[in-house]
C-alpha cells in the first residue's frame, strides 16, 4: 500500500532542490523492471525527473548511505526516511557517524514494502507489477495477470512492523502513525521454548547455508566501523577459512554481538541475505534478553540515548540478578 | 623471536609440595622462545633475585617469565629485578602458580600440570610484550578529609601539622562527630568532651586547615594527585563570616519543638539553632523543614534580632571546585536503627533506649543535664537492664541485623553499668551478654572491675522479650550458666545497638571507585601490610568508615592515614601506571561507546585530518585516552567493536595467545 505517490516525493524533492534548502537528493533510482530499484544519488533536476522512482519495493534502508556521502562533500544532501530508517537515523547520530547539518530528512510514511526477491520466487517470469490499494497485479511472461492481496506479499520484516512513528525528520509528508505492538519477539520466544540440541540443530541449518559473501555486513547500520574486525589483519580472524560449512556461525555471532544494544531492529540482514538465513532472529534475541535484563530500550528511538548495556548506573543489577530477571526468557 | 627465560620458585614447600618445580623448569625449556630455564627455592630473596640478573647477562634474556606467588605479591619485586639488569620492567610476566594452583590443589600431578599451562601462558604473553614507560604527573599539594568526627580531625591535623593544607568536609553544622555526642570515654573514664573539644578548637584555629560544615562531596573526577572534586555547600541560611554565634536567633526562634538530632530526639531545640556549645563552627544554621520564614514566608525574627546581619533567607546552595592530591574517607558509623527488634520493644517504650541515647541522658549537657532519668517519667531508675549483641554477631537475623561484632559494645557496656552503680549505688544493673570481648590495653582490667568492684550482674545469655507493663519494662532472658529463665522487673533497658558505617560511604565510594565489602564498609588495599589505604591509589582510610573500632584504635588509624597522605603529598611527580588503553586512530570510528563505558572519564573525542591514500584529506572523529586519568581497567577495549581500543600490557593478542596456550 502506497502511503504517498512518487509525484508527492519528486515534487517536494524538486522544491528543495529549487529553493536551494538542498544540493542533492539520496533516492531510488528505477532498474529494468518495477520491483528492480537502486538508491540513488541524484545531483540534477534532470536526473530526478528521468529516474526518480518511489514504489512498494523501495525497501533499503538509507540511513547507511548517509555516512559515506556526507562525507564526500560539503553539500547538503535530502534524504526520505520511512519510519524504520529513521530509527537508523537516529543511532548513527548518537555515534557520531554523519554530520546532520549535512542532511535533510523528509519523513516518508509507509505502509509496507514487498520483497522483490520473494515475489520472483513465487512467480516466474515477472515483466512488471503493480499496486492497487491492498491488491498487487502481477504481469508474467507466460503465465498472464496474476493478482495478489498486498498482505500475502508483503516482506517478512514489515509483517512484523515495530512503528510507524517517524523518530527523526525535518518535515513529515503525510501523516504520521504510532509506535506499533508487534509480535516480532514471537518467533524467538518459539526458539527459546526449543531444547539446546533442536535450537542447535535449527541455527546449523541455517547458519550452515552461509556462503559469506558479507552482504549483511555491509547493509547492517550498526556495522561502520573504519575497518571491520573481519577485514583487519591484527583481528586474527581475517579472511579465514571456515573448516567446515557451519563455522560462519562465528562471524554472525560476533557480529551479532558487536550490533547488541544498536541494533534497531530495521531487518535490513535478513532482507539482503541471498541465503534466506533469518539474522534478525539473532538480533531479536539480544534485544528481547536487553528488555527483560534492564528494562525496556529500543535504539535509536532518541539521539543520544545510552543502551544499557554501554551504561552504567549505581542501581544496575548484579550479573546474577540480570540472570535471574532474565531467567524465564534465557 | 625473544629470548625468554623462565625462573620456578619452590616458595619453600608452598609451591615445590604439590607442584613438581623441577619438572615445571624442564617443560619450559621447550616452549617457543625459552633459552632458559631454572629452578629455587625463594626467588624473591637477594639471591634469587641476584640468579635472575645474571642469567639476564648471559643468555642475554630480553624477557623473563617468574612462576611463583601472584602478581600482587611480587611483580613490583621482580619488574625491579628486571630493571637492575637493564631490561625494561614490563618485559617481566608472573605465572601465578601458587595462589592459583598449588594452595588449591592437593596432587602433585594435578598441580604440576596445572603450573606448566599457567607457566605456558605467560610465555606465549611475554613474547609478545613491548617495553613501556610510565608517564609521570604532577601532585596537588592539599588533602581533603572526608567527615570531621575524631577520625578525621585527628587526620586533618596530623596533615596540617606536616605543613599541607587540608580541607575537612562534614555533612553536620558541626565537627565533632559521634565523639561529640559521649559522656565519658573508656577505659579511662574521661570526659569525651575535655579531650575532643580543644582539638576542635585546634581545627578551627588551623591556618592550614579550612571546614567545610554543612557540605557534602557530590562529584570525584581524576586521579591520585589530581582530584578535582565537588563540594555542596547546604544552604545554612546564615552568613559563616558574619555570624558570632552568640545565640541571640535561636531564643527568639518561635518555632521550639524541632526535634533535636543532637541529643537524639530526646529533647527539642529551635529552628535556628547551634548543636550544642562547643560546636566548631560556632555559627547558627536555620533547619528549613521547620523555620516559618522559608516556609511561609512569615516571621523574620531572627534576622531582626541578628546584630550581626547575618541571616540570609535567600541563601542557596553553593557548589565549590577543589583539587586535592589526597582523599581521606573518614565517613564514621550510626547505631543500627531498632524499629525492626520487636522483641525489646524499642518502638513501644520510651524507656527502652539505646547505649547513644543512654550517653545523652548521663551527659552533663544533655536532655537531663546529667541526672539519670529515665525519659518516659523523668524518675530515677532502679534496676536497669543492659543488653548486648543487639543486632551484632547477628547470622540468623541478617535482615535487620550484622553479621559482624560492632566491637565498641562490651566496652561501653561496662562503662555505663559501673558510671551507674558509682553514681547510684542503690541501682541495680544486669547486664545480658553473649561473650565479653575485652582485648585491648587496661580493657578486660576495666571489665573486671565492673563486675568485681562495683557489683554489675553480668549475665550470660540473651534476652528473649521485653514488655512494657504498667510502667515496669518486664525483662525475660535467659542465664545460660544456671540454665534458667529469668525475669526481673526493670526501669531502663539499654540496647547496646550494633554499628553501621554511615549511609553515606556507599555513594562515596562509588565516587572515589572505591571498594567495599558487603557491610558497606571500606575495603583496606591490604588487611595487614596497608590497613589504611584503599586500593584505589590516592584514597586513605581513617576511623569506623574501614570497621567498627573504639576511639584510641581510631585515633591510632587516623594518624597512620595522616602519614600515608604527608608520604604522598611530598613527592612532587608521581610515575603513572603504563598499562592504560591507547586507541588505533586508524581504526577508531568515533562512536563514543568508550566514553561511555568508561569510569574514569578518561577518553575525549577530537576531530582529525587524516591523508588518504588518494592524498585527499578526510576528517574524522577520533578517541584519544588521557593516559593519566586512564586506571587501566580494560572496559573501553572490550566495548569496542572496532577493536581500535587496546590496552598496553594486555593488549587483546596478549591475552588470546595465553588463552590459545592454555587450550592447546
Amino acid at each position: 500500500m502506497q502511503e504517498v505517490t512518487r509525484d508527492a516525493l519528486l515534487n517536494k524533492a524538486l522544491e528543495l532542490l529549487k529553493n536551494g534548502t538542498v544540493d542533492r537528493v539520496l533516492g531510488y533510482r528505477v532498474g529494468e523492471f518495477s520491483y528492480d530499484v537502486t538508491p540513488a544519488v541524484f545531483e540534477n533536476e534532470d536526473a530526478l525527473k528521468k529516474d526518480f522512482c518511489w514504489n512498494s519495493f523501495c525497501g533499503a534502508n538509507f540511513s547507511k548511505y548517509l555516512i559515506s556521502e556526507t562525507a564526500k562533500t560539503e553539500k547538503k544532501l535530502l534524504v526520505f526516511l520511512k519510519p524504520c530508517d529513521s530509527y537508523s537515523f537516529n543511532q548513527l547520530l548518537t555515534e557520531h557517524r554523519f554530520d546532520r547539518e549535512k542532511v535533510y530528512a523528509v519523513g516518508v510514511p509507509c505502509g509496507g514494502m514487498l520483497s522483490g526477491k520473494d515475489l520472483r520466487e513465487k512467480v516466474e517470469s515477472v515483466s512488471d507489477v503493480s499496486v492497487n490499494g491492498d491488491k498487487v497485479t502481477v504481469k508474467t511472461l507466460f503465465d498472464g495477470d496474476l493478482e495478489f492481496d498486498f498482505e500475502t506479499l508483503l516482506s517478512d520484516r514489515c509483517k512484523n512492523c515495530k512503528s510507524k512513528k517517524h523518530v527523526a525528520y525535518d518535515e513529515l509528508l503525510g501523516e504520521d502513525g504510532e509506535v506499533l505492538d508487534s509480535h516480532r519477539f514471537d518467533e524467538v520466544e518459539r526458539l527459546e521454548q526449543m531444547t539446546p540440541d533442536e535450537r542447535f540443530a535449527f541455527w546449523q541449518g541455517e547458519l550452515s547455508r552461509c556462503i559469506r559473501c558479507n552482504a549483511c555486513r555491509d547493509v547492517c547500520p550498526a556495522c561502520t566501523c573504519e575497518k571491520c574486525v573481519f577485514d583487519n589483519p591484527n583481528s586474527g580472524v581475517q579472511n579465514k577459512a571456515a573448516a567446515d560449512s557451519f563455522e560462519e556461525k562465528m562471524f554472525h555471532i560476533i557480529r551479532a554481538f558487536h550490533v547488541a544494544g544498536r541494533c534497531t531492529d530495521c531487518g535490513e540482514c535478513s532482507r539482503v541475505c541471498p541465503q534466506h538465513i533469518p539474522l534478525h532472529l539473532l538480533n531479536r534475541k539480544f534485544i528481547k534478553d536487553i528488555n527483560s535484563f534492564y528494562g525496556d530500550y529500543q535504539a535509536g528511538a532518541e539521539v543520544g540515548s545510552r543502551a544499557p548495556i554501554v551504561n552504567y548506573t549505581t542501581d544496575d543489577p548484579e550479573p546474577s540478578e540480570a540472570v535471574e530477571r532474565g531467567h524465564g526468557n534465557a | 623471536m625473544k629470548r625468554i627465560g623462565v625462573f620456578v620458585c619452590h616458595c619453600g614447600t608452598n609451591i615445590a609440595g604439590t607442584v613438581d618445580v623441577k619438572a615445571v623448569a624442564e617443560a619450559m625449556k621447550h616452549e617457543p622462545g625459552v633459552v632458559f630455564s631454572t629452578d629455587y627455592q625463594y626467588m624473591c630473596s637477594q639471591a634469587g633475585q641476584e640468579m635472575i640478573k645474571a642469567a639476564v647477562k648471559e643468555h642475554r634474556l630480553d624477557g623473563i617469565v617468574v612462576c611463583s606467588c601472584s602478581p600482587r605479591m611480587h611483580e613490583a619485586t621482580f619488574r625491579k629485578t628486571a630493571a637492575a639488569a637493564g631490561l625494561n620492567s614490563y618485559m617481566v610476566e608472573i605465572a601465578n602458580i601458587r595462589e592459583q594452583c598449588s594452595w588449591v590443589h592437593k596432587e602433585m600431578p594435578i598441580g604440576t600440570e596445572k603450573a606448566i599451562i599457567l607457566a605456558k601462558a605467560a610465555v606465549a604473553k611475554v613474547s609478545l610484550n613491548a617495553p613501556l614507560t610510565p608517564g609521570e604527573s604532577p601532585v596537588t599539594k592539599r588533602a581533603l578529609v572526608i567527615g570531621g568526627g575524631i577520625a578525621g580531625i585527628q587526620t586533618a591535623l596530623d596533615i596540617a601539622d606536616a605543613g599541607f593544607p587540608v580541607d575537612i568536609v562534614e555533612t553536620k553544622p558541626t565537627i565533632g562527630g559521634k565523639m561529640a555526642q559521649l559522656d565519658k570515654t573508656f577505659p579511662t573514664l574521661d570526659c569525651a568532651a575535655c579531650i575532643l573539644t580543644p582539638k576542635m578548637v585546634d581545627v578551627a584555629q588551623n591556618e592550614k586547615i579550612r571546614i567545610f560544615s554543612y557540605s557534602e562531596v557530590t562529584d570525584v573526577k581524576g586521579f591520585v594527585g589530581n582530584f578535582d572534586v565537588t563540594i555542596k555547600r547546604k544552604a545554612r541560611y546564615v552568613n559563616e563570616t558574619l555570624c558570632t554565634g552568640c545565640g541571640a536567633c535561636t531564643e527568639k526562634c518561635p518555632m521550639k519543638k524541632v526535634p533535636n538530632e543532637f541529643n537524639l530526639g530526646m529533647d527539642n531545640r529551635h529552628a535556628v539553632y547551634i548543636p550544642f556549645a562547643q560546636a566548631v563552627p560556632k555559627v547558627a544554621t536555620i533547619d528549613p523543614n521547620h523555620c516559618l520564614m522559608l516556609k511561609s514566608g512569615k516571621c523574620g525574627l531572627c534576622s531582626k534580632v541578628c546584630g550581626a546581619g547575618a541571616i540570609d533567607y535567600k541563601a542557596k546552595d553553593e557548589f565549590l571546585e577543589e583539587r586535592y592530591g589526597a582523599i581521606v574517607v573518614a565517613t564514621g558509623f550510626n547505631p543500627i536503627s531498632m524499629e525492626k527488634f520487636d522483641e525489646f520493644a524499642y518502638a513501644q517504650s520510651k524507656d527502652v533506649i539505646t547505649s547513644l541515647e543512654l550517653e545523652r541522658l548521663m551527659n552533663a549537657a544533655g536532655p537531663t543535664g546529667g541526672t539519670l532519668l529515665r525519659p518516659s517519667d523523668h524518675q530515677h531508675p532502679h534496676t536497669i537492664v543492659f543488653v548486648q549483641c543487639v543486632g551484632s554477631r547477628c547470622e540468623a537475623c541478617a535482615e535487620k541485623g550484622k553479621e559482624y561484632c560492632s566491637k565498641i559494645c562490651c566496652m561501653y557496656t561496662a562503662k555505663h553499668a559501673m558510671l551507674i552503680r558509682d553514681k547510684y549505688p542503690d541501682t541495680d544493673v544486669y547486664v545480658f551478654y553473649i561473650d565479653v570481648r575485652t582485648p585491648g590495653k587496661n580493657f578486660d582490667e576495666f571489665y573486671r572491675r565492673a563486675v568485681e568492684e562495683y557489683g554489675v550482674h553480668y549475665i550470660k545469655g540473651m534476652v528473649g522479650k521485653v514488655t512494657p507493663e504498667n510502667g515496669v519494662l518486664k525483662v525475660q532472658g535467659s542465664d545460660l550458666i544456671d540454665n534458667r529463665q529469668l525475669h526481673i522487673d526493670a526501669d531502663l533497658v539499654v540496647l547496646a545497638a550494633a554499628i553501621e558505617p554511615d549511609k553515606s560511604a556507599r555513594p562515596l565510594a562509588t565516587m572515589l571507585t572505591a571498594s567495599m565489602d558487603t557491610n558497606d564498609f571500606f575495603t583496606e588495599a591490604h588487611p595487614k601490610l596497608r590497613p589504611v589505604e584503599s586500593p584505589t591509589a590516592g584514597v586513605f582510610l581513617s576511623g569506623t568508615c574501614q570497621g567498627p573500632k573504639d576511639i584510641p584504635e581510631t585515633v591510632s588509624q587516623a594518624g597512620a592515614a595522616a602519614s600515608k597522605v604527608i608520604g604522598l603529598l611530598c613527592k612532587d611527580k608521581l610515575l603513572g601506571n603504563p598499562c592504560v588503553a591507547h586507541s588505533d586512530e586508524m581504526m577508531c570510528n568515533g562512536c563514543s561507546t568508550c566514553e561511555k563505558v568508561c569510569p574514569y572519564g578518561a577518553i575525549t573525542y577530537e576531530d582529525k585530518e587524516f591523508r588518504m591514500p588518494d592524498r585527499t584529506t578526510k576528517v574524522r572523529r577520533v578517541a584519544k585516552v588521557n593516559e593519566a586519568v586512564c586506571q587501566g581497567c580494560g572496559a573501553c577495549t572490550v566495548a569496542c567493536m572496532s577493536g581500535a581500543m587496546d590496552l598496553k600490557g594486555f593488549m587483546n593478542k596478549q591475552i588470546m595467545a595465553e588463552v590459545d596456550a592454555i587450550c592447546k
